[in-house]
């Protein structure tokens, strides 16, 4: 490849496209989530969010074009000042930022508002992969695992501080991105473990039943297994701790958890409890996507999300609107766009010979799936309400404008991967 | 080890996908309860009340009509906090009232939490325009209009009925379905009886709803929608003058007139007293009002023309004649001595022919007539020649509308009695009996029993010499111009019509020269009429009399009931003149014989 080459022609126009098309349907039911047939604005009027979608849209274009001129190695060399500076931005503003609906997370500059936490995401994953990059590291050290962990838990926590837990929880997703690059499973194995012990707890009223479940694996595995002094020892221990996991369920939810959130993980175990209150969300998402159908109502034609029986419908619940519209072929093909760009992410991240690169697409990859799995999960049921944002779709410039930083650092490193030398 | 991790990571998206889709799948294509949830969350059904028919008297006068009048509805969900103080200012009630109010609301069967429900009901306009400017400050409460009865006269009350909100048995018998909570229904009088005519069709109209319950248009362009059909107007057959007349006359006293136009059958006047007035029970006054008036001790809700039931009297002594003339046991020379025996009888003559008997009431005269109706000799056991008389007799005495409801269109009519053979059997407990145990029937005593309303469709009967029409209120049901088709149909009697003139002339004399003479006889009509007075131990008698004019051609049967009042030939008879009087002139050329009722002394 000659160093003269335009960069429009090494770019992943795949990827590109892939993208767009994902922003322009998503600002098409952004329109159609706003929409009112009695009222006279059309798609670009700037009352709607729709309107204002589209100048988003126009800056995106605008930031794509300045990611792609900067050079890649600023993205390398900058990585842990990009962080720290989204750091202090975190901090900064839980001391003078503007609370919005319950969450001081809003940065105000004039007329402008962003949230710094959209911004933290692709920090860390730019200070993920430049410490996993760095020569000699090991991902079996136990150190060099602490720092990792702190590198994702120090937004994490400052973003919780803030009041927005949901996007907090982005941030487990890293351990995915670890386990690529060589860490044990144990650990992903656990916390799948945990979370299905959780639910299990809520779900199952009478604990003993549980209890009983516990004896009986742990039996059954001293039982069937090698009986050395050791292995028993592991296997009773374990099972102590899974009981005590269970005892603590009862006081994280009702102590820790703030009341908005144990609704919410009330509304996910049972939204039948209370339709009207804390699961109207969860049932009203779920009757505007239930009632589309195999092809939906139609472009513009959704009654419930028209009628705001979905609250959120431009941003977090934007997903009802497509479903209720389009039905399962609509909700099919945004679903089949969505795993397209995330494989196709990780087509791009593997053929990375730069580790940096090759770990920063990881970590967009599992971040933007963390968001649409979780999204479209709450949705329809299958996950309790976290407020996190349809990735390129839901409304809401911030949100938008992190995803675009994220997805075209790694384009643009892609489009240079000839000209990195392999450590 | 990378490059299998790679697949997994790959693989848990695909999985997490999949199972996204299978999930899409099975609440949107396979379950369509979602689909119906929807539909119930943006549907609001409008119900239309329909106008409720009108109904005119037999000159054109309005006489029911609808006035607006506004229910005020609650949607809880939408009710902020409320300030109660002010609330209950504007509508006028106690704070306790409010609570007891919506505690009630909450029990009942369509209380809907998100949907309003009727909550004060029944406010005037009047009460609106002192309300409707406020009511912004309470949002969830809302107007719906609605219609309530009203009344031109405060006359007819008991043949009008009244109109109130379905109750729970009501509801449940309600087998179509047709009803709501909340409906009003007519309850008695015409209203009730004409309840199908005059309700029309409710409409409904499917509104799309926001999640505000702010309404976005029709659902599927009203395609699903019905039209309200206003109720069919009545005409009705009373002439509302001579009502009110009959309601003037009848005042301070109970009883009861009838007034029948012979030729049709139509009911001129059907005057109760006491009675009341019917606005009393419309609206908001009638939950106020019903208690007042059910409890009243002289029963003003008792409609006297169709369920008092008295003795005949004298009157009977006519069909009594005609029977005995159809039966061939006496003719009109019949003469029979008045020997004042088994019975004692008025001052007339030593004996009478048929006409002369009927003119003065002559008690042995019918019981010699019955007699010889009863044992014609059949049998030669007088036990069962008896049973086969008065299974004969029966049978006569029932053609005359007697003995059963004739079929008024009113609820609640009377039968009356006619003593059958299984009647005395059961009275007489098996022991045998006869005709000398029985005899007082044959002058209208004994447990013969009529109704107001048969007395005056007799009389009618007379007048048209042999037949009737079922008497009845209605003469035009929405625009077909026609009654309910069963009063367009003749009855006759068993009783030949050529007798009847017998029973005319006989009435004609009562008239001239017998018990009618001093207060009914009028000067340029030939009033023909008959005099009863019915035994009421230990009260004064009831004055019963009944008549018709002109005596040819007659336009008017009336029949008078004033309980307690006498003799016939006193309150009853003057009514009765003055009635006829009224409606054939306009009023009456008789003042003293007016203010010798008005005043209500006749004993």
């Amino acid at each position: 490849m000659r160093r003269g080459d335009s960069i429009l022609s090494k770019i992943d126009w795949l990827t590109v496209l892939l993208f767009f098309v994902i922003v322009m349907l998503g600002w098409l039911n952004i329109y159609a989530a706003v929409y009112d047939e009695n009222a006279t604005q059309n798609i670009f009027s700037m009352s709607l969010n729709s309107g204002r979608q589209l100048i988003f849209i126009a800056v995106i274009i605008v930031l794509i074009i300045v990611m792609l001129v900067v050079d890649f190695k600023f993205y390398d060399t900058f990585a842990f000042a990009i962080y720290g500076s989204v750091l202090f931005l975190l901090i900064f503003i839980l001391i003078f930022g503007r609370e919005v609906a319950g969450s001081k997370s809003w940065f105000e500059l004039g007329a402008f508002r962003f949230q710094p936490s959209e911004f933290a995401k692709f920090a860390t994953c730019l200070a993920v992969a430049k410490f996993i990059s760095t020569g000699g590291f090991r991902m079996d050290q136990l150190r060099n695992q602490i720092v990792l962990f702190a590198i994702i838990g120090v937004p994490a926590v400052l973003i919780i501080l803030q009041g927005d837990t949901g996007t907090a929880l982005v941030y487990s997703v890293f351990i995915l991105v670890f386990f690529r690059e060589g860490m044990a499973p144990t650990l992903l194995i656990l916390g799948v473990s945990a979370a299905i012990i959780f639910i299990l707890t809520l779900m199952v009223e009478n604990h003993w039943y549980l209890y009983g479940g516990i004896v009986l694996i742990a039996a059954a595995a001293i039982f069937f297994s090698k009986r050395t002094r050791k292995r028993i020892v592991m296997v009773v221990l374990g099972a102590a701790i899974i009981v005590l996991v269970i005892k603590s369920v009862d006081y994280v939810v009702s102590d820790i958890l703030k009341p908005h959130q144990q609704n919410r993980v009330k509304a996910f175990i049972n939204p039948d409890a209370d339709p009207l209150g804390f699961g109207w969300n969860v049932t009203q998402s779920k009757i505007a996507i239930g009632s589309g159908g195999a092809f939906g109502k139609g472009f513009l034609k959704g009654t419930q999300t028209k009628f705001d029986f979905v609250p959120e419908q431009s941003t977090d619940f934007i997903f009802c609107t497509i479903a209720e519209e389009h039905g399962w072929f609509g909700s099919f093909i945004i679903i089949g766009l969505f795993v397209c760009l995330l494989l196709r992410l990780i087509f791009v991240a593997e053929r990375q010979k730069w580790r940096f690169a090759r770990v920063y697409g990881y970590s967009v990859a599992c971040i933007l799936f963390f968001h649409f799995a979780v999204n479209i999960g709450m949705t329809i049921g299958l996950f309790p309400v976290i407020g996190i944002p349809l990735p390129m779709f839901s409304y809401g410039g911030s949100s938008l404008i992190g995803f675009t930083v994220l997805i075209f650092i790694l384009v643009k490193l892609d489009a240079h991967r000839g000209q990195v030398l392999v450590h | 080890m990378n490059e299998s991790r790679k697949n997994i990571i790959q693989m848990v998206i695909v999985a997490v996908a999949v199972i996204f889709l299978v999930k899409l799948f099975s609440i949107q294509v396979l379950d369509d309860k979602y689909a119906q949830a929807a539909t119930s969350n943006i549907i609001h059904k409008v119900i239309e009340y329909p106008y409720r028919g009108t109904i005119r008297d037999r000159n054109g006068k309005l006489i029911v009509y609808n006035t607006p009048q506004f229910d005020i509805t609650i949607t809880p969900k939408e009710v902020k906090v409320l300030d109660t103080a002010k609330f209950c200012k504007l509508f006028e009630i106690t704070p306790e009232e409010l609570r007891n109010k919506y505690a009630a609301l909450r029990e009942s069967k369509g209380f809907s939490y998100v949907k309003p429900n009727a909550f004060i009901k029944q406010l005037s306009e009047r009460d609106l325009a002192r309300i409707q400017d406020y009511l912004i400050d309470f949002p969830g409460f809302d107007l719906q209009p609605r219609t309530s009865r009203a009344y031109t006269y405060p006359v007819l009350a008991n043949a009008l009925g009244y109109v109130s909100e379905i109750n729970k048995r009501q509801l449940d018998r309600d087998t179509a379905d047709y009803y709501h909570q909340g409906d009003y229904i007519g309850q008695s009088g015409l209203e009730a009886y004409y309840e199908n005519q005059l309700r029309g069709k409710r409409g409904v109209r499917y509104k799309k709803r926001n999640v505000r319950g702010i309404e976005m248009g029709d659902f599927e362009d009203g395609k699903f929608d019905t039209l309200a059909v206003r109720g069919e107007n009545l005409i009705s057959t009373i002439d509302i003058d001579l009502q009110r007349y009959g309601e003037e006359l009848l005042k301070g006293k109970s009883g009861s007139i009838v007034a029948i136009e012979p030729s049709s059958g139509e009911i001129l006047s059907l005057v109760s007293g006491p009675s009341y007035d019917p606005n009393d029970l419309s609206g908001k006054k009638y939950s106020k009002n019903y208690y007042k008036i059910s409890s009243d001790s002289l029963k003003p809700l008792f409609n006297r023309p169709l369920m008092a039931q008295y003795r005949p009297g004298s009157i009977f002594k006519i069909i009594q004649a005609m029977v005995g003339l159809q039966e061939g046991v006496i003719t009109k020379q019949t003469y029979i001595p008045c020997i004042k025996y088994p019975m004692n009888c008025h001052h007339h003559g030593p004996g009478e022919t048929l006409v002369g008997a009927i003119t003065h009431s002559c008690n042995p005269y019918f019981y010699n007539v019955m007699k010889r109706m009863v044992n014609q000799g059949v049998s030669e056991d007088p036990f069962e020649d008896t049973r086969i008389g008065i299974r004969k007799w029966n049978d006569y005495i029932e053609s005359f509308g007697l003995g059963s409801p004739l079929g008024i269109d009113l609820p609640s009519e009377k039968s009356g009695m006619v003593p059958s053979v299984e009647y005395y059997d059961r009275a007489y407990n098996g022991r045998p009996w006869k005709f000398s145990n029985i005899y007082s029937i044959s002058i209208g005593e004994g447990e013969n029993l009529v109704v107001p309303i048969q007395m005056a469709n007799f009389a009618a009967l007379v007048a048209n010499r042999g037949y009737y029409y079922i008497p009845h209120l209605v003469k035009s049901i929405g625009g077909s111009g026609k009654p309910l088709p069963q009063f367009t149909e003749k009855h006759h009697t068993m009783v030949d019509d050529k007798y009847f003139d017998i029973a005319v002339e006989a009435m004609a004399n009562v008239i001239k020269e017998g018990t009618g003479q001093y207060r009914a006889k009028l000067k340029d009509i030939e009033v023909c009429g008959k005099t009863g007075t019915v035994q009421n131990d230990p009260l004064p008698d009831h004055s019963v009399f009944i008549a018709f004019a002109p005596r040819d051609n007659p336009k008017i049967a009336v029949s008078v009931y004033v309980e307690s009042a006498g003799q016939g030939a006193r309150a009853a008879a003057s009514i009765a003149s003055l009635m006829i009087e009224k409606y054939l002139l306009g009023g009456t050329e008789r003042p003293n014989i007016e203010a010798y009722v008005k005043k209500g002394d006749f004993l």
